[in-house]
């Protein structure tokens, strides 16, 4: 029996929702930059789903190169993330987004 | 030429006085002494020239043919609408006898100013330099006045001489007296002022209708026969030609500054000023100007045959010689006494013009004003001998002054003639020159006077016998010349009156008893006026008149008419029998026996007429009444409609009203409405800022808070929508 689409979908939802739910709630950066990440490969999951079920766009290879060039962006955001962090840290001492409020000055 | 190099530097003349006036006021008038010179040096260079172009004139009348004579040299133009207006100034024999008289008089005045005004003494006076830029101010007006070739520049320098008379006669304008209705200076100076403003509006008028008629204020110009010719054919009314109004109006002017009737009444309380002044402006020049006028635009007067302008210039004159006299006689100030002679000579000279009588008129401007500086300033001399006199007694203590001080009591008033006696003995030089100057007022031959008011009564005599050419009704000349005849037995009298009074018999009070001669510089003053007083009239001779040489060619409208001044044996015998039964009167009445008490002799068998006489007819008064009351009244009642009843009462309403508004519009629509829009708007900027700011965290995960449920309330709304 094949899955069907709507599973993924809820499964790529629910994902997303951790992502953000972790993106708004955490106060340590680096669990942010994690809940990022969730997001993002919930967008993945998506992405790969509708290719593989949508039939007009089955021929092509959109779905996957998207996949791909997300996975990409992701990386190079975890790594100027991290490098952001670091500074922060190195400068205050802390990874602690509250503290870090400068964007009101 | 340098004839025509020196006639072209005319114009210096009255220059180098007003100069002198520049550079007291600016520069010296911390320094008496050099005040002194800068104020001789502008007067005697302006003499030096004056003389030079008088004997240049008179050189060149005698062989220039008439049109030549004239050199009016313009200086500069003065645009006014479709016209200009030559400014510039002119020499002709008239212009050159002026040249003679007034910067030589005003010379000796000058140096007599430094005597008079105490120089080098404890009391020198406060304002010594103002005094001496201020003659030397009206010095240039009188010079100005008559190297003027228009009317316009003459009657600049006519009104700057007005000025200065007003500053001169009030220079002790602190002065106060005890008695409150004697005059003050003050008050002199405005009397004067005002006065003369009165002829001088006339005098306006009359130029301005010139000039419209003509369209030229140029002596020249005007004096050209075709204008004339127009001027006498044309009619302002009726059968008046314009010729009679103008010259009439013009005339009026003259009156004011002659101190002719009835506007006289300035120049007996013109002798509050210090007497330099009343020798200077009010016996030799000023007063002379009026008379210069009407020499000058003789003219017009006899542009019209038999015109009414003649007639009134002649009783004008006549009946201004005898009035004055006649008030002359009963005035006990030595100053109002000569005032009230040159009131009455400057008379003559009208009444000598009124009948055609040119030359001679001229003739005893010239004379007159030296003999009249001449006892002017010998009175100067005698009232500042009293006034040291009375010093000198009262800071000496003597015992035996006499309790009264001043015999009629009161305050010691050393012009009161009353109050001197005996100063002959005490002043010689002073008294005797005072003595030549009164034979040369009366017409005692062979001093000046008599040949010049001879010449006068001559001519008359001679109009009545042969007529004139000027077509004068000959009812005019015998007029004048009896109205005449009577004056001179009057001058004589009263000049005897004052002659007797002041220098012969014992002194009346301690300070004529103690009145010490003058200082040199103000004798040598009265000397020289002396000499020429004494030998002046020898020019004017009739069978020998310089004068009549110079003058009879003034002008080619008037050389064939212009009498010769023929001697007449008989009117010389009258005048000269009238004159000396004056002096014999005065010397029955006052030089007889001395005076016992200060009580005029005359006063008892003249009764009433005395008073008459003394209260100068009560001119004063009537005019008080019937004049300056109404036209004060006229005054208040135009400031009361003015100020506190119909205008000011609108204005101030309209301004109350407006004010009312404006309060009105700032409670009912500025503050709550205008003000309200413009400080909610602000209110309302600032609370929402307020508001708005606390969503400002600076947390970013507020920001993604806010973008994350904004995009679920979009996405609720995209939903519900569709």
């Amino acid at each position: 029996m094949q899955v069907p689409l709507s599973w993924y979908l809820v499964v790529a939802a629910a994902l997303f929702c951790i992502g953000l739910y972790g993106v708004l709630s955490r106060r340590n950066a680096i669990g942010i930059l994690m809940g990022v990440e969730l997001m993002l490969n919930a967008v993945n999951v998506n992405l790969i789903a509708f290719w593989r079920y949508v039939e007009v766009v089955q021929a092509s290879v959109a779905g996957q190169v998207f996949a791909i060039i997300v996975i990409t962006v992701a990386a190079a955001e975890a790594a100027v993330g991290l490098a952001l962090i670091i500074a922060i840290y190195r400068s205050r001492r802390t990874v602690d987004v509250t503290e870090a409020d400068q964007l009101k000055l | 030429m340098t004839a025509n190099l020196f006639f072209n530097l005319t114009w210096l003349i009255p220059l180098f006085p007003l100069a002198a006036f520049a550079i007291i006021v600016l520069w010296t008038n911390r320094n008496q002494l050099l005040s002194t010179w800068v104020a001789w040096i502008g007067i005697g260079l302006a003499w030096i020239l004056g003389w030079l172009i008088f004997w240049l004139a008179g050189y060149h009348a005698k062989y220039l043919t008439a049109p030549v004579e004239n050199f009016p040299v313009p200086l500069f133009s003065i645009p006014t609408g479709s016209t200009e207006l030559q400014v510039g100034f002119q020499v002709d024999t008239l212009t050159g006898l002026m040249l003679f008289m007034v910067p030589f008089v005003c010379l000796m005045i000058f140096i007599y100013s430094k005597g008079y005004m105490n120089y080098g003494t404890k009391a020198v006076d406060s304002r010594y330099s103002r005094f001496f830029a201020y003659i030397s101010l009206f010095a240039c007006g009188m010079l100005g006045l008559v190297v003027s070739d228009n009317l316009v520049t003459l009657l600049i320098f006519w009104e700057v001489m007005g000025l200065c008379s007003y500053l001169l006669i009030g220079f002790w304008f602190e002065k106060k007296y005890a008695d409150p209705n004697r005059i003050t200076p003050k008050q002199a100076g405005l009397k004067a002022f005002l006065t003369t403003r009165i002829g001088d509006i006339l005098m306006l008028a009359g130029m301005l209708l010139l000039y419209t008629q003509t369209g030229t204020l140029t002596f020249k110009e005007i004096f050209s026969s075709e204008v004339l010719e127009k001027l006498a054919t044309t009619y302002a009314f009726g059968q008046v030609p314009w010729a009679t109004v103008i010259a009439i109006l013009i005339f009026g002017g003259a009156v004011g500054k002659s101190a002719q009737f009835p506007l006289h009444i300035w120049l007996p309380d013109a002798m509050e000023g210090p007497t330099p002044v009343s020798a200077l402006i009010h016996a030799a020049t000023m007063v002379s100007a009026g008379v210069y006028l009407v020499a000058r635009i003789i003219p017009l007067f006899v542009a019209v045959e038999g015109g009414t302008q003649l007639a009134v210039v002649a009783f004008i004159g006549a009946f201004t010689a005898l009035f004055s006299g006649t008030m002359a006689i009963a005035q006990n100030d030595i100053k109002r006494v000569l005032a009230y002679s040159t009131i009455s000579q400057l008379g003559f000279m009208f009444a000598a013009l009124g009948i055609g009588a040119y030359v001679a008129a001229v003739f005893h401007l010239i004379t007159h004003a030296f003999f009249k500086a001449l006892l002017f300033l010998g009175s100067g001399s005698v009232i500042h001998g009293v006034e040291h006199g009375h010093h000198h007694t009262a800071h000496e203590g003597h015992g035996h002054e006499s309790p009264e001080g001043d015999l009629r009591g009161g305050e010691f008033d050393a012009n009161d003639m009353m109050n001197m006696g005996g100063l002959l003995r005490r002043m010689p030089a002073t008294g005797w020159a005072f003595i030549v100057g009164a034979l040369a007022l009366t017409g005692i031959f062979p001093w000046a006077g008599f040949w010049s008011k001879d010449e006068i009564l001559a001519d008359a005599w001679n109009a009545f016998m042969h007529g004139t050419e000027f077509g004068v009704a000959k009812f005019w000349p015998i007029f004048v010349w009896a109205m005449l005849i009577v004056a001179a037995l009057l001058t004589a009298f009263y000049t005897a009156r004052l002659v007797f009074l002041t220098f012969a018999g014992r002194p009346r009070t301690e300070a004529a008893h103690h009145a010490p001669e003058s200082v040199p510089s103000m004798t040598w003053p009265l000397i020289i006026l002396a000499i020429f007083s004494t030998f002046l009239g020898l020019f004017g001779m009739p069978w020998a008149s310089q004068v009549y040489n110079l003058l009879g060619k003034y002008s080619t409208i008037l050389g064939e008419h212009i009498p010769h001044g023929e001697f007449n044996a008989l009117v010389a015998g009258i005048s000269l029998f009238v004159a000396a039964l004056g002096w014999l009167f005065g010397w029955l009445l006052y030089g007889r026996k001395p005076l016992a008490a200060a009580v005029d002799p005359l006063e008892k068998p003249l009764g009433p007429v005395y008073t008459l006489f003394k209260n100068r007819y009560y001119i004063d008064q009537i005019y008080q009444k019937v004049i300056i009351r109404p036209v004060i009244g006229l005054a208040s009642a135009a400031y009361a409609f003015d100020d506190r009843i119909v205008i000011d009462p609108i204005v101030d309403g309209v301004g109350r009203f407006g004010r009312w508004l404006s309060e009105f519009l700032k409670k009912a629509v500025d503050n709550p409405i205008v003000d309200g829009a413009v400080n909610g708007v602000g209110r309302a900027t600032a609370w929402s800022g307020e508001f708005m700011r606390a969503t400002q965290t600076g947390q970013i995960q507020n920001y993604l808070l806010v973008a994350v449920v904004t995009v679920l309330l979009l996405l609720i709304l995209f939903i519900v929508r569709s």
